[in-house]
Parts: C-alpha cells; sequence; structure tokens
C-alpha cells in the first residue's frame, strides 16, 4: 500500500467517499424515483469515477463506469423510469466498482475482476430489455476472494511475476495441484520466495485500515480556528505558570506541571494536522522544468528527494513562488547548454535536485543543480557597476560572499534578459520573501560544478519560541530563529567594549568585528549613556549578524504570533505582538527590519566582515596573523596599525586643534590629546594643499599616554597573516607587506611616537 | 417617520461626542497599555481585549483637541468596530445611552473647525447640549505623519 502513489491515493479516498454517497442516493432514488437531483448526483459520481480511471489507465474501471454512465443518462434524461431491477444493478455496479478499487489500493493495478457479466446487464437494461439476471449476479461472492486479493495480484502488482505466469499456475492448480500458487511460482523460478513472503504479508495486512477508514478530510477554517484556540491554551498556561510560580501550595504546582505538558502535546498535535507534505508544492515542479529546458533548448533531469517532509499549511504557500523562482533560476542560468556540458565533459543532460529535510526544528532545503556555477568575479563586476558595492569592498570578498551578491536587490545574472527571467522578479525578492516567514538563504557555488541553494525555514509561525528582552519599561521579543547568541559586558569591558569604526558602534567579538545597534535609540527613545553592564544580543538577519544593545535580557518564552493592526502598518520594526503571561501585550521584533532601519549593511561592517572571514579561514593553516587597521596618508599611500595598539577611532574639527608644548593638541575627555600626523611621521609628504574640515584620529595609547595619531582616512581592518619585508627601524616602519592588493607599511606605533615626541625625547633618546 | 437613532455618548475636553449604538462592542475601564515605539502620535498603545490585541486611539490627538490633563481621571476605552477591525477609542468620560430624533440632526456647526469639523458627521440638539456625532470610519483613519 505504501507503494501506492499519492495522487492514485486521493483518487481511492474521493471515489470511497463518492460511492458512499451513491449508495445513499440510490436508496433514496428508490424511495423516490422522480428526484432528477438525485440522479444527477448520480450521474455525476459515476462521470468522476470514470473521468479519473481514464487517466490513470484503470481501463477496466473506466468500461465499468462508463456502461453504468450511459444507463444513468437514459434515467437522467427521463427515458427510463427507475425499477427495482436497475437499482439493483446499479447499487451492485457500485460494490463491483468499490472491489476494484481495493485491489487498486491494495496492488497498484488493476485486478482480474470479471465485469463482463455486469456490462452486459447494463447494457442490456441500458437499452430498455430487462433481464432477470440481476438475482443471478447478486450473489455475494466469495468472502476470502473480497478482503485479500489474490497472491497472484499482488505479485504481479509488484513487478515480482508476470500475468501469464500466474494464470500458468493457477492452470495447473486446477489440473490437480494442490501447492500453493506461491510454491508453483518459485518452483517455475518465476518468482522469488522473499516476494512471495512479502506479498503474503501485504495480503495478510490488507483487511486493516484502508484509505478511507484512516483518513477524513476537514475543513482547513476548522483547523485554523484549532490552532487559534491551542494558542489562547497556550497564553493560559504560560499566565497558569507565572502565577503558580508565586504560589506556595504543592498541589497547584502538580496541576499546573500536568497543564503544561497536556497543552505542549495538544499543541503538537494540532501543529501535526496542518503540517503537509513539501511534495505537494514540488508536484507543480517536474512540469515547470520541463517546459522551461524545452524553452531554453536544454535537458534537464529533476529529482527529488524527502517529498514527505512536512511542513504547516501556511508556510509551503510562502515558500511556493520563491521555491519556483529557485528553480526557474537553476534550469535558466545554472545548467548549461547541452554543447557547452559536452564541451565540458559533463553529461548532456544536467541534473536539478530537490532535497528536503527536518534538522533542529527547521526545514531545509536544497536546491542543486551540477551547472556552469557562479562566477563570483562576473558578479563583482556587474556589483561595481551598479554601484551595489566597491572596487575595494570587491576587493576584500570572499568568493562566497560574492556569490551572496545575487540577492543584492535589482541583480539579474543572465547575460541577457530571458523571457523566463529578469522580469524584475530578483532573487532579492526570494530572500526577502523567505526571510519574512522567518527563514534564511544562501548560495553555495564551485565553478563548472555547480550551484547549490540552501533554504532554511521554521516548522510553523504561528507558535514560536522567542527571547524576552527589556527597554526601558517596555519588554519585547524577539524569535529566537534569528538570535545567534547573548553577550554581557561588564565593568571596565561594558565602557571599552563598544568602539567606533567610522563613526559606526562596533564590538570585537572573537577577533570579528560585530555592528551594534541600540535598540533604545532605534525604538527612537534615548539611549542610557553609560552602563554598568551592556547586554548584547547577536541577530542574524539578511546574511549579516549585529549586536542588538537591550537594558537586559530576560527568560525564554513559547509566545503566540498575533498581526498588529492596519494603524501600525508603518512601524516597520515589529512583525506582531503577543500577549504575555502577565496578561500584557508585548512587541515582537522584526530583525530584519530593525537591520534594515539601522543599516547594519554598511561599508564599513562588510568590508571587516569580509577581512574577518578571510581571516578565520587562513587562521585553521597558520597559527600567527594581524588584525590591522588600514589608514590612507599622503599622496594615496597606505599604512597599517596593529589593532591591538589601537584604543579609539575619532573625528576632530580641524577648528579644535589648539597648540600646546609646540605641538598640535586637541581636547579630548578631559584631557590633552598631543596629535602626531603619521605622513609627517614617516615622511611621506603632507596632506595636500587644502586642511580638511574634520581629521580622522587615531587613537593609541603609548606607554600609558595617549597619543592622536592624526591619518589621511580610516580605510578598513583586516585580519590577515602579513608577511613582512624591509622594515625600517628609523622611520617606525615594522615592514611593509601586501594588503588587499597594495603594498602597505606596517607602522611601528611604539618607535613613531617615541621618535616624533620632544617631550619623550629627552627622556628615551638614549635608551 | 420620527425614527430615532441610539447614540453612546462620551466627553472629551468640555464638548459631547455620540458613537452609533450598534457600532460599539463594548466600553471598558482604562487598563494597562503597551507602547509602541515610532507609531502614530494618535496610536496610544495595544491592549488585550481578551486574548485579542486591539490598537488604542487617543481621540483628543486624532481630534486636535488639548492635551488630557495628567491629574484628571484615566480616560476610558470605548471598543468600536470599524472597516479596520476592532479598535479601541480613548475618552474623558463615558456617558448615558441618548435616542436621537433624525428630525433634530443638523449640519455641523460653523464654529468647529479643523480636524474636528472633518470628523464630525452632524449635531443633534438635546436639551441644554449639543450632541457632535463622530464620522467613526474618518476618525479611525489617521492621517499620515508630517
Amino acid at each position: 500500500m505504501s507503494e501506492i502513489d499519492e495522487i492514485v491515493g486521493e483518487f481511492l479516498v474521493e471515489s470511497y467517499e463518492n460511492l458512499d454517497r451513491y449508495d445513499e442516493d440510490l436508496l433514496a432514488l428508490e424511495r423516490d424515483p422522480g428526484d432528477t437531483e438525485v440522479i444527477s448526483s448520480i450521474f455525476r459520481t459515476i462521470h468522476t469515477v470514470k473521468g479519473t480511471a481514464g487517466f490513470f489507465a484503470f481501463d477496466r474501471l473506466g468500461e465499468l463506469a462508463h456502461v453504468a454512465e450511459n444507463l444513468l443518462g437514459r434515467l437522467r434524461e427521463g427515458e427510463l423510469a427507475v425499477t427495482e431491477e436497475i437499482a439493483s444493478a446499479l447499487l451492485f455496479t457500485g460494490d463491483t466498482l468499490r472491489k476494484m478499487l481495493a485491489t487498486i489500493e491494495a496492488t497498484g493495478v488493476e485486478g482480474e475482476e470479471d465485469v463482463a457479466e455486469l456490462t452486459a446487464l447494463l447494457t442490456r437494461l441500458h437499452t430498455g430489455a430487462g433481464s432477470p439476471l440481476v438475482a443471478e449476479l447478486d450473489q455475494p461472492e466469495d468472502d476470502e476472494d473480497e478482503v485479500a486479493p489474490k497472491l497472484g495480484e499482488l505479485l504481479i502488482g509488484e513487478g515480482a511475476t508476470t500475468p501469464d505466469a500466474v494464470a500458468l499456475a493457477a492452470h495447473e492448480q486446477d489440473l490437480g495441484d494442490d501447492r500453493r500458487i506461491g510454491e508453483i511460482l518459485v518452483d517455475h523460478g518465476q518468482t522469488t520466495a522473499d516476494a512471495v513472503d512479502k506479498a503474503v504479508e501485504a495480503q495478510g495486512n490488507d483487511p486493516g485500515r484502508s484509505l478511507s477508514d484512516s483518513s477524513i478530510r476537514v475543513d482547513v477554517g476548522l483547523l485554523d480556528e484549532l490552532m487559534n484556540l491551542v494558542g489562547e491554551l497556550v497564553l493560559a498556561r504560560n499566565q497558569i505558570v507565572q502565577l503558580v510560580g508565586e504560589e506556595q501550595d504543592s498541589r497547584y504546582a502538580g496541576a499546573s506541571q500536568r497543564l503544561n505538558l497536556i497543552t505542549t502535546e495538544l499543541q503538537e498535535g494540532v501543529m501535526k494536522t496542518r503540517m503537509q507534505p513539501i511534495g505537494n508544492v514540488w508536484n507543480k515542479l517536474p512540469r515547470v522544468v520541463r517546459d522551461l529546458s524545452l524553452a531554453c533548448g536544454k535537458q534537464v533531469r529533476l529529482v527529488m528527494e524527502g517529498q514527505d517532509t512536512e511542513l504547516d499549511k501556511t508556510i509551503i504557500e510562502a515558500i511556493k513562488d520563491p521555491l519556483t523562482h529557485l528553480v526557474r533560476n537553476a534550469v535558466d542560468h545554472g545548467i548549461e547548454l547541452p554543447a557547452a556540458r559536452a564541451a565540458a565533459g559533463k553529461a548532456e543532460e544536467g541534473q536539478l535536485t530537490l532535497r528536503a529535510f527536518h534538522e533542529g526544528g527547521q526545514v531545509n532545503i536544497e536546491i542543486t543543480d551540477d551547472g556552469g556555477g557562479i562566477d563570483p568575479h562576473a558578479l563583482q563586476q556587474k556589483a561595481i557597476a551598479k554601484r551595489a558595492i566597491t572596487a575595494e569592498q570587491a576587493a576584500t570578498m570572499t568568493d562566497r560572499e560574492a556569490v551572496n551578491l545575487i540577492f543584492a536587490a535589482g541583480f539579474s545574472t543572465a547575460e541577457e534578459v530571458t523571457s523566463v527571467s529578469g522580469r524584475g522578479v530578483g532573487m532579492d525578492v526570494v530572500r526577502t520573501n523567505i526571510e519574512r516567514i522567518g527563514g534564511t538563504v544562501d548560495v553555495q557555488s564551485e565553478q563548472g560544478q555547480g550551484t547549490s541553494c540552501k533554504v532554511k525555514i521554521p516548522l510553523t509561525l504561528a507558535i514560536v519560541p522567542a527571547l524576552m528582552v527589556t527597554s526601558g519599561d517596555s519588554r519585547f521579543a524577539i524569535p529566537q530563529l534569528s538570535l545567534i547568541e547573548l553577550v554581557r559586558l561588564e565593568g571596565e569591558e561594558a565602557r571599552a567594549g563598544i568602539e567606533l569604526v567610522h563613526g559606526a558602534p562596533v564590538h570585537r567579538l572573537r577577533g570579528r568585528l560585530l555592528p551594534i545597534v541600540d535598540l533604545a535609540s532605534e525604538l527612537g527613545r534615548e539611549a542610557s549613556a553609560t552602563r554598568e553592564t551592556v547586554n548584547i544580543v547577536v541577530l542574524q538577519a539578511d546574511g549579516q549578524s549585529f549586536g542588538l544593545v537591550v537594558d537586559a535580557i530576560q527568560d525564554t518564552e513559547e509566545i503566540v504570533v498575533k498581526p498588529l493592526g492596519s494603524h501600525l502598518k508603518e512601524a516597520a520594526l515589529f512583525s506582531g505582538a503577543t500577549i504575555m503571561g502577565d496578561g500584557r501585550v508585548a512587541l515582537i521584533l522584526d530583525v530584519l527590519g530593525i537591520a534594515e532601519r539601522a543599516r547594519v549593511v554598511t561599508e564599513t561592517t562588510e568590508r571587516s566582515g569580509a577581512g574577518e572571514e578571510e581571516g578565520e579561514v587562513l587562521d585553521q593553516r597558520h597559527v600567527e596573523r594581524r588584525t590591522l587597521l588600514l589608514v590612507g596618508i599622503g599622496d594615496d599611500r597606505r599604512a597599517a596599525i596593529a589593532l591591538s595598539d589601537v584604543e579609539r577611532l575619532e573625528e576632530f574639527a580641524s577648528a579644535s586643534i589648539e597648540y600646546g608644548g609646540g605641538r598640535e593638541v586637541v581636547q579630548y575627555r578631559d584631557d590633552i590629546l598631543p596629535l602626531l600626523r603619521l605622513a609627517d611621521a614617516l615622511g611621506v609628504g603632507s596632506y595636500g594643499m587644502h586642511q580638511p574640515e574634520h581629521l580622522d584620529v587615531v587613537v593609541n595609547r603609548v606607554e600609558g599616554r595617549m597619543v592622536g595619531i592624526v591619518v589621511g582616512s580610516i580605510l578598513d581592518i583586516v585580519e590577515q597573516d602579513v608577511d613582512l619585508r624591509d622594515g625600517d627601524e628609523g622611520r617606525g616602519v615594522l615592514g611593509s607587506a601586501i594588503i588587499q592588493g597594495r603594498v602597505t607599511d606596517v607602522v611601528d606605533i611604539d618607535a613613531v611616537v617615541t621618535r616624533n615626541d620632544p617631550a619623550r625625547m629627552g627622556g628615551y633618546a638614549g635608551v | 417617520m420620527a425614527a430615532s437613532i441610539q447614540y453612546c455618548t462620551f466627553s472629551l475636553a468640555h464638548l459631547t461626542f455620540g458613537i452609533e449604538v450598534d457600532r460599539v462592542q463594548e466600553v471598558m475601564r482604562s487598563r494597562d497599555l503597551t507602547e509602541v515605539p515610532l507609531a502614530n502620535e494618535v496610536v496610544e498603545g495595544l491592549i488585550n481585549l481578551r486574548g485579542q490585541i486591539v490598537t488604542a486611539l487617543d481621540l483628543r490627538r486624532r481630534l486636535e483637541l488639548p492635551p488630557r490633563d495628567p491629574a484628571a481621571p484615566p480616560p476610558m476605552h470605548i471598543v468600536v468596530r470599524t472597516n479596520s477591525g476592532e479598535l479601541s477609542l480613548l475618552v474623558d468620560a463615558i456617558g448615558d445611552v441618548v435616542d436621537a430624533d433624525e428630525a433634530t440632526f443638523e449640519e455641523p456647526p460653523e464654529t468647529l473647525d479643523g480636524v474636528a469639523r472633518e470628523l464630525i458627521a452632524g449635531t443633534y440638539k438635546l436639551d441644554g447640549r449639543l450632541l457632535l456625532v463622530l464620522d467613526t470610519e474618518r476618525a479611525v483613519q489617521l492621517p499620515s505623519p508630517v
């Protein structure tokens, strides 16, 4: 039974249901032979069976239904009156149809049911010539035959033997061979003992629950309502659990724990009722692939794995379009033309694989093609041309990041716009749609080998685990799906842990720069100036991680997502609201919305991110690496300062420069910060004719004293292996290295400061 | 036919307003409100109405009336059914339900100006006071923020 195609299964369920009504209708017709509505209903039932049987090439089934339909047609037209004989014949037709359906259900193929007599009877009735044959026919058949399909049929259905062999074996039985049919077949070498055992088992199982008994149709509206009620129950549960926490009486605790367990199980159960196999969406894809590959002149074989992976109905709806788009993209852009494939030494027929599986409470869907892959450099060039990124950014990007540029807005990778794609619905829309339902999408590609799109989506949207955080007096929920980790900075760390790079706050998390967003200021509130402890919630959105600073982090809780009213659509920071255990409303933060609003994906962070990732990869091979701050100095030259020497990055107005002790200083944090121009110190020329309005200053701490190094510009932070050559102690240069494709001087800050600090000259010159 | 319509009355500042009774789902005392940052200034917050989340609008701000005296008793909620779903309107105090004779219906008075004039469908003269009929659908359409 498990072998039956799902569509056939649906057909069977539907037909059983129709036949049940068919019987009722016939009985009603007997009571009131003139009821044309009932005749029409019976006619429709048989017509549907006939049509669908024709579609699946169940010829005998179709033939019987066809004859019955002819008879019913005459009844409907009023050319024949309903007699008991006709009603009996039609009822018997229903029984026979059921029996034939049962055979199909058990074996997957039509049985050998003999319908000749019945069709003859129906034809006779149709032509108006009555016959008393009905009584003869209407005898119950051998009971055993009815419940258990014949072994031979099962074996044929499994493809384990041929109809001829079965006929021969049956003939031998008729001639007096008292062996069982399976034994004869095995002896003849027409099948294997294993197959017979399996078939016998199937025969035994068959009288169990058939499809019509084990499944019912339920209105989706009812399921939605149940889901809502379960949501309410979860809220009430949360409330009770919270109240009981304050109670001393242990009886309450026991009852609430039970309530807790039952609610969780009920929630899971109801969620399951809304689950549908992803195959329901995939069903449409073979056609899409076929039509598209024909249109493109390509040969594509579609392989699908894990069709029965289940997802919530609403999510299935939501991923339908993005998935279709990804598949179209793979055929249109991924897989090459047969000639190109042959030239590359690949099979002319390309392969597109869809794979779905559950992992860690999420559903993963992979769309993999064995096509030409994505050229990261072509993408970068395009991105630069479209001003999506700068050439500098492109230089520091990993290939993987470059490939993910296809998700940038307004991108079409096709050389020319085809009828298939390039219609404005780009990959950016795919990503947005997937992220709207809390999913992620990532592309990996190897040139010449193919491309793989990985989509991760949550199982359901209605009830999600969330982290509760506070900002001021307000509580907010953050869906746990976007959560990566929590970071807590205390004491000195809280003050120094958040630095400014290029004016944007960042936190150095295990050597990586994490852009920081303050929740309070995003909410348009006053951010608390100084905090004893800083709580950072590290989140992921848009392929980028960022840290959200909140006042306090509370528990995680199961929350029931409720939509916001139309009056709050403009507040893009919230994806919904929920009701907490104490009955108050809490807003759910839209992580993607916050990331977009705070422009987390700025040049600085993107570039530094790229550098870091490169560094990480390198780190696996080399032990030593440096984290360097890249600065521009003088005439388009670059220098690098070890980030460990850097205290802060600041920007001062040129007008704020004062003079003290014969050198440039600025007031900084109630102190005097001496300034030192790096270009002068390295002897690479001045800053040109005009004074810029603002000076970029790298604040360093050298031997306990703060010094501001004035640079031309702050470019980037990179973390990579540095191969130093030609150090020049006299100039204060540790050496030169190739960084981001350019020769860069790595500055020895201590030496530079010592050499150029008149105040120190005396003290340290001799040392 | 001297048909009459029932209005649920409420007061805002010194004015008396009315909403058709069949629009009003319920009237509630002040309750916990969750503020929505960055929302339209008319949005006072969100309330939990038996498991349903309902947006509360401050009618004073909508009608551009002077802000509520902080010392005054907390505002009342009138939950109304509108085309944009259920909404709660914050008012100073709830009055009686009155039967207004359709024959006494008049256009909004000339003395009203600004936003209030746009949002008032008309008036009834009750004994000794004027009942301003709120055009509920228009009142809950928020002006785009300037």
